[in-house]
Formats: structure tokens, sequence, C-alpha cells
């Protein structure tokens, strides 16, 4: 094994920009506009809601309420079904669509404006072996 | 005031499966049929506009032409999701309200085969190599099912919890009575995709898609397209008695896109841009819900169905579960909704959608939709969303004469 590929080995990388998982707790982390705090999650040009030009990143809140959820029993190849998707309405302002994890996929079990948290796990290792990590939401 | 604009000729196929034609030739039924409805020819045709989602870059208004008659006029080839039917036909009057065109079609079609209920995404994708963040939202892999989804199915059925999470008496069993009507509205009428009645308990028991929509809450793929002739006001003067007297008035025509929300940080939001649409068109027609006949509107989803109640002000506010609870949006209810069967069970060839509910809409406004006319029917409204988002709403109306 040359140092590359030791160095390389357990590393561990968020699956999508907006997770933080190298500062403590895993959070979320939206672009706010500088003018009118209006919120983001993907890479900006300007605001969409005053056309602002000024972003500054912005720590969300790790617990929140189920605002919708789905449970999806007919997916694309590869994904585990049946599955839950909630958004889930962030205390401390902002909103955000994952995977309810950690409970049984069944509507019985999940109710609207209950309380979730944040939580990470890992969805997939490249063939270098670095590991992805998603974020979902647990029961709180 | 703006010039008035009219609707001559209305025509479509039946919505199904026609492997053994092509999207031209779907196409030129719908458009030939509407010129005859409209006593016109190709020659009278001044522009035309065709909407179709997946064959608009490829000059589909030209390859028509060049089958039912290339007379050199300015075709524009559109296309807007869902919505793009509806953008065609708003396309075409708006040529005729500049004083481009006297008479123009409007033309929508689709092909959509069996591609599947989640279409591309259906299909399964190679393992990455080296993770890369990449794109928008830095992602390293594709994250559909592992943060959430946005396919469609998944995506109405979420619109429609959001829907039962801000409102009492809204639940699956609300959802599926919305399916359990049109698939009812769809056995009489002949040019739907199905047309088969399903029972309440049958549409709830069917496969489960995505909570609470089942197989039987979720429109199917299909082939399909629709054709209207429109005119002037000043063009409808010349013509023959008997167009005039069947010719029904476009009192309003409105397109919207999302304006910005704070819930689009997590998902679309098919309500904002349905209800300004729905507002300024009310206000452009001079027409309130309750004065509407009946409603085409765009139930993809029959979660989808139910929050447009509310978001057209077809209902009380927040009252959606009560509205379909007692059966309002039934064809012999206060406001009949999707009585053509809707998308649900006529079938949602993406880019005809939008053209074939304002043929639905004036066939029963001309008195002329058989065994499912709306007796009377002098107004009706159509709705339709494409998800990105475009809504479009028009307001028809029968003739004075």
């Amino acid at each position: 094994m040359t140092m590359t590929e030791a160095a390389t080995r357990g590393r561990r990388i968020p699956a999508v920009g907006y997770l933080v998982i190298d500062q403590g707790d895993p959070y979320l982390v939206a672009q706010e506009c500088s003018s009118c705090q209006a919120m983001f999650f993907d890479r900006r040009n300007a605001c969409a809601r005053c056309g602002g030009l000024d972003f500054a990143p912005k720590p969300l809140g790790r617990t929140g309420v189920i605002r919708s959820f789905t449970v999806v029993r007919r997916a694309a190849p590869g994904v585990t079904v049946p599955y839950v998707s909630a958004t889930v309405a962030l205390d401390g302002g902002g909103m955000v669509k994952a995977n309810l994890v950690g409970i049984e996929a069944d509507p019985a079990n999940i109710q609207l404006g209950g309380r979730v948290k944040l939580t990470t796990f890992v969805a997939g290792t490249d063939e270098e072996g670095t590991e992805a990590v998603a974020f979902g939401f647990t029961p709180a | 005031m703006p010039a008035e604009a009219w609707i001559i000729g209305a025509a479509m196929t039946r919505f199904g499966r026609y492997p053994d034609l092509d999207v031209i030739d779907l196409a030129a039924e719908a458009t030939l049929g509407a010129l005859a409805d409209a006593d016109a020819s190709i020659q009278d045709i001044q522009m035309m506009a065709v909407g179709c989602l997946s064959e608009a870059p490829n000059m589909l208004g030209q390859r028509l032409a060049k089958q039912i008659g290339q007379t050199g006029i300015p075709i524009y080839n559109v296309a807007n999701a869902c919505a793009t039917g509806a953008t065609a036909m708003r396309t075409a009057l708006m040529a005729i309200k500049a004083g481009e065109a006297d008479m123009a079609l409007a033309v929508g079609a689709e092909q959509m085969g069996k591609m599947g209920l989640l279409g591309n995404a259906g299909r399964s994708r190679p393992k990455p190599a080296g993770f890369t963040p990449s794109g928008r939202y830095g992602s390293v892999m594709p994250v559909e099912g592992i943060i959430g989804t946005q396919l469609m199915p998944g995506v109405f059925a979420q619109v429609g919890m959001e829907y039962a999470n801000d409102h009492d008496g809204v639940g699956f069993e609300q959802f599926a009575k919305v399916a359990e009507k049109n698939h009812a509205h769809s056995a009489l009428n002949p040019l739907a995709q199905y047309q088969k009645p399903f029972s309440l308990e049958e549409v709830m028991a069917a496969e489960m898609v995505a909570y609470p929509n089942t197989l039987l809450m979720c429109c199917p793929t299909g082939d399909g397209a629709a054709g209207v002739v429109l005119c002037s006001d000043s063009k409808l003067a010349t013509l023959d008695p008997d167009v005039r007297h069947r010719a029904v008035k476009i009192s309003a025509s409105v397109l919207t896109s999302d304006p910005y929300t704070p819930s689009e940080m997590a998902d679309f939001d098919v309500s904002t841009l349905t209800r300004q649409a729905a507002a300024l068109a009310y206000e452009q027609a001079g027409v309130a819900p309750a004065d509407l006949d009946l409603v085409e509107l765009h139930d993809c989803f029959a979660t989808a169905e139910l929050v447009h109640y509310d978001n057209l002000q077809l209902c009380e506010p927040g009252g959606a579960g009560e509205f379909i609870d007692r059966r309002g949006p039934w064809r012999d209810g206060s406001t009949p909704v999707n009585v053509s069967g809707g998308l649900l069970s006529k079938g949602h060839p993406i880019g005809a959608t939008g053209v074939a509910n304002v043929y639905e809409v004036a066939t029963h406004l001309r008195g002329e939709a058989g065994d499912r006319q709306i007796e009377g029917a002098r107004v009706g409204l159509t709705h339709v969303i494409g998800l990105g988002s475009a809504c479009a709403v028009h307001i028809l109306e029968k003739a004075a004469s």
C-alpha cells in the first residue's frame, strides 16, 4: 500500500456539499442572502428572492418537525424500498427534504408534525475506499 | 381591454398507445381534425405553435407542416414540461392578440410509449470509480432515494401530505376518492385512454407507488395529440354563421412561473403559482369560481387534484377534503372537475394535455360532449402545471349568440 492509498482509505466525504461532517456534530449549511436572508442549498448566481449578489454560509439547526412525507415503494434500481422521504422544517429556520431513517417505513408510524433530529449514514463507497456520508432524520 | 380571441375548431386523438404510428401522425390527425372542425384549411392559418416536450428540439412543427401543408408561416416549437400544450395555446393566442395573425393553430402532441412511471430515473446507473463533488449541490453520487425523493410520484405525494398537515379532514381516503371519481368519469369518455370505473376500495387496495398515491392514483404514460384553431374577433365576424355559432370565447389566458417561496429550499411549490394564475384569470375574465360549470385541472396524481381544489378556489379555503367528501367535484356536483376522466384515466401524453383540456371544455360549451355533456355549460376553466414550474390557466365561455 502506498502512502497515497493509505491516506485515501478510510476517508469520508459528504455526499452533498451542504452537509458539514468535519466540524464536530454534523450539520447542514445554507447559503444565506446578505440582503434579504433567503436561504439556498445550491451554488448561487444571485438571490432568487431579491436579486442580491452576496451570500454567507449559515449553519442550520439539527432538529425540526415533519411537514410532509411519503413512503416510496416504487423507486430507481439500487434504491432500497420502502423508504420514507420527508420534508422537515428546521428549528431556527430553513427547510430540507431527506429520508427518515431508523423507523419502520409504514405511514402508521409517521406523525405529521412529529419531532426529528439530524443523523448521518454511509451512503456508498467508491473504488478508492472513500465513503460518502449522507444525512437523514430520525425521531427525536 | 385586449382584443377578444376565439376557438373555432378543436379536435383530439383518443389518448392511448399507438406503436404503429409516430408523433407526426398523431399531431396530423388532431390538426387536420381541428381545421375541418373550423371549416378552415391550412391555407387560412398564419401562425402555428406546436408543443411536444420530447420533440420540440427536433422541429416537430415543421415536420408536421411537411405532412399537412408547407405555407411558409412562422412556426414555434415550444416546451414547458407538463404545461407544454397550454404554452403552445398561449403562444398562438399572443400572436393573435399582437395582430400578427388572425387565424392560428395550437397543437400539442406526445408519444411516450411505455416509458414507465419513473421515466429515465427508472433505469440503473453505473457505479462511480471515484467520488468527485459535481453539480450545483456538490453531490458525489446520485442521491435520489437516499436524501429524499425528487421523482414525480413522491414529490406529488408530499404535496398532498403537506396539505394534510396544514388542514383537518384530509387523508388517504380523501385522495383516493379523487381517483375513484376520475376513473368513473372516464367511463363516459370514448377518447380516454382508460374507461374503467374502480371502487374506492379498489383504488385504495391497488399497488402502493408512493403513499398516499396507489397505482390507480397516478396518471399513465401514453400517446396522443390535440389541436385548436384560434381566430381574432375581427376575423370571426367574417366567417360562416355556423362557425360563429360554435365559437368559444377565450376570456382569460394566464401563464405563471413559480415565484420565490421559502419552502422551495426543500421542494417544488406547485400551489403559489397556481393560486396566482387562478386569481389573475378570474380577474381577466370577470368570472368568479362559483360561475364555473366545469373545470379540467392537472391531476397528474390524485394528491395534486385535491390540493388544486383549494388553489383554484373551487372550495372553501382549507376545505378540499370536505369538498371531495360531499362529492362537489363529481359530474353531478357543485363544480364538476375532470369530467373527461382527467390525467388519471383520460391519460397524459405530456405535450397534448394542455390543448386536450381546452378541447374538452370547448366541447362542453358547444354542447357536443355526448354522454359526458355537462348540461347547459357556459363557463369552464382549464389548468395545467409543469413541474419546475409553469402554470397555465384558461377560462373559456360559450358564445353569446
